[in-house]
């Protein structure tokens, strides 16, 4: 230690010549990787958007390399980028012509855009809890808005409560609020299910983006069951996440989704999703994987964050 | 001639007290979220709540140990607070759904929610530190330094109770089951220090 000490003292210019050349090498393979087009430190979050060959990301941190929130193809904004975004689109296998839509966390709102592209009739109410995000969704990444589409900064559970008091209904919630830092631990309970389950059409599906690593996979998956019986997981190989695709109504079988595939394969082809790829990944709860004295995660009790650490 | 008060004793109780306002502000974000969000001015609504019970508490608290100070009337402050906070345990969700229906507003729904949950039982736990000042100083030269020590300990309780709530109660324990624990503990002090009073009199009594 106190030699460390000595050669601080008689060898700091040795030493300041290497700590330069570290830091010129880094800036500068990250400025080859990817050039920041906007950054700004919003009442939750660090913004970042950036631009490498054709390809416009968002993302809410920079340490972090997968952390991106949305990502668009500038020159074929069509064609969905993210696999999990793309993932979402399983829950037309169980709605067809969903024609109200409430997304929960808008991200770079590429949900919505695609989604009026589809349903140019439907209403799309998009919420997410930072004006900051909607701004840069805006005009980033040219979020569509309209008297049928519309983006509201509020939190998700109090938007939820509040249509509920105007008697509201949605065919298909989409929620998206969370990332890999944080996760919003009222919109994991079971009061929270219980609200969108009633806020959802007879008809109505939940879509969920959420993660299959973690010790909290069991606590969702438990509370979910708790509130919507069985429901399928679409998870998708090497990578943490999954959707949670649950059902107001009866869930149906794989065998009667089957039969929608072929019209949905020809729908989505433009938007650059494998239909059969994520039928195959589609499984049902019917049988849990997770340990049957998993504790549900209430009001009362939702440690979600702490949760996720194992 | 004044009584001289067992000093560990009352030390115990603002540790413990400290202990529980910082518990129990923490938890507020928790019992708001599902009627207010977790917005940046939810901590506002809370933190702008408690400093302020805290302020009046110790206004009242010192004005109220100015006649008959004893270990009794200290004991009944606790036995009130630690009633004062059952109710959010009780009563939070039908006084949240009242305010959510009437104030669109959540910055200000959250302020009043705040006010309605806390702003009571936390003036009574702030009026427990100039109390306890009173109680412990017999010498005019030590009452900085007795104050000191004070505030050092229902400080370091209130960072302690930050602590474990936050990185452990709300893992092991229901939102509730805190609150009830947090107003048993301060019922048993109150009634703690009731008793000693009674058998630090009587003691003093057969001396003399």
């Amino acid at each position: 230690m106190l030699d460390l000490v000595r050669s601080w003292d008689t060898r700091p210019s040795l030493l300041l010549v290497l700590c330069t050349l570290i830091l010129a090498l880094a800036t500068a393979s990250l400025s080859v990787k990817a050039k920041v087009i906007h950054s700004e430190r919003s009442l939750y979050r660090n913004i970042i958007v950036e631009e490498n060959k054709g390809r416009r990301c968002l993302k809410f941190n920079v340490k972090h390399a997968k952390s991106s929130q949305s990502c668009i193809n500038t020159k074929q904004p069509q064609q969905l980028v993210f696999n999990y975004t793309k993932m979402l689109f399983s829950g037309l296998f169980l709605l067809d012509k969903p024609q109200q839509i409430l997304i929960i966390g808008l991200g770079g709102g590429t949900m919505s855009n695609i989604l009026h592209q589809l349903f140019p009739e439907s209403q799309i109410d998009n919420v997410e809890i930072d004006p900051a995000v909607i701004k840069v969704a805006r005009n980033y990444f040219d979020l569509f808005e309209s008297d049928k589409v519309q983006a509201l900064a509020q939190d998700g559970r109090i938007f939820v409560k509040r249509a509920l008091l105007r008697n509201a209904r949605y065919d298909w919630i989409i929620l998206d609020a969370f990332n890999g830092e944080y996760i919003p631990e009222h919109l994991l309970t079971r009061e929270f299910l219980q609200e969108t389950k009633r806020l959802l059409s007879e008809r109505g599906i939940l879509s969920a983006n959420t993660f299959t690593t973690s010790g909290l996979y069991a606590h969702e998956s438990a509370t979910y069951q708790a509130v919507f019986g069985p429901f399928f997981n679409v998870r998708n190989g090497s990578f943490g996440n999954r959707i949670i695709l649950a059902s107001k109504g009866v869930q149906p079988s794989l065998e009667q989704i089957k039969k929608k595939l072929p019209a949905l394969k020809q729908k989505l082809a433009p938007f650059n999703v494998n239909v059969s790829q994520l039928f195959d990944n589609m499984s049902s709860t019917k049988q849990p994987d997770w340990p049957a004295n998993t504790r549900v995660l209430t009001d009362q009790f939702s440690p979600a964050n702490l949760l996720n650490q194992d | 001639m004044d009584h001289t008060w067992p000093n560990p004793l009352i030390y115990t109780l603002a540790f413990c007290s400290g202990f529980c306002i910082m518990g129990i502000e923490l938890l507020g974000g928790r019992i708001l979220a599902p009627y207010f969000g977790s917005s940046i001015h939810i901590w506002g609504s809370i933190i702008t709540v408690f400093m302020l019970s805290l302020s009046l508490g110790y206004l009242f608290g010192g004005k109220l140990s100015v006649n008959n100070a004893s270990l009794k009337r200290f004991g009944l402050i606790f036995l009130f607070a630690g009633l004062l906070i059952l109710p959010l345990a009780l009563f939070a969700e039908p006084i949240m759904q009242f305010i959510f229906i009437r104030v669109e507003d959540t910055r200000y729904g959250s302020l009043l929610a705040s006010g309605a949950l806390f702003l009571l039982p936390t003036i009574i736990l702030g009026m427990l530190s100039p109390y306890s000042v009173r109680l412990l100083v017999t010498d005019k030269t030590q009452s900085g330094h007795v104050a000191g020590v004070l505030y050092f300990i229902s400080t370091l309780g209130s960072a302690l109770g930050t602590l474990a709530t936050s990185f452990y109660l709300v893992l092991w324990f229901e939102v509730n089951q805190i609150i009830i624990s947090f107003s048993l503990v301060l019922l048993l002090l109150g009634i703690i220090a009731i008793l000693s009073d009674k058998h630090l009199l009587s003691r003093e009594v057969s001396h003399a």
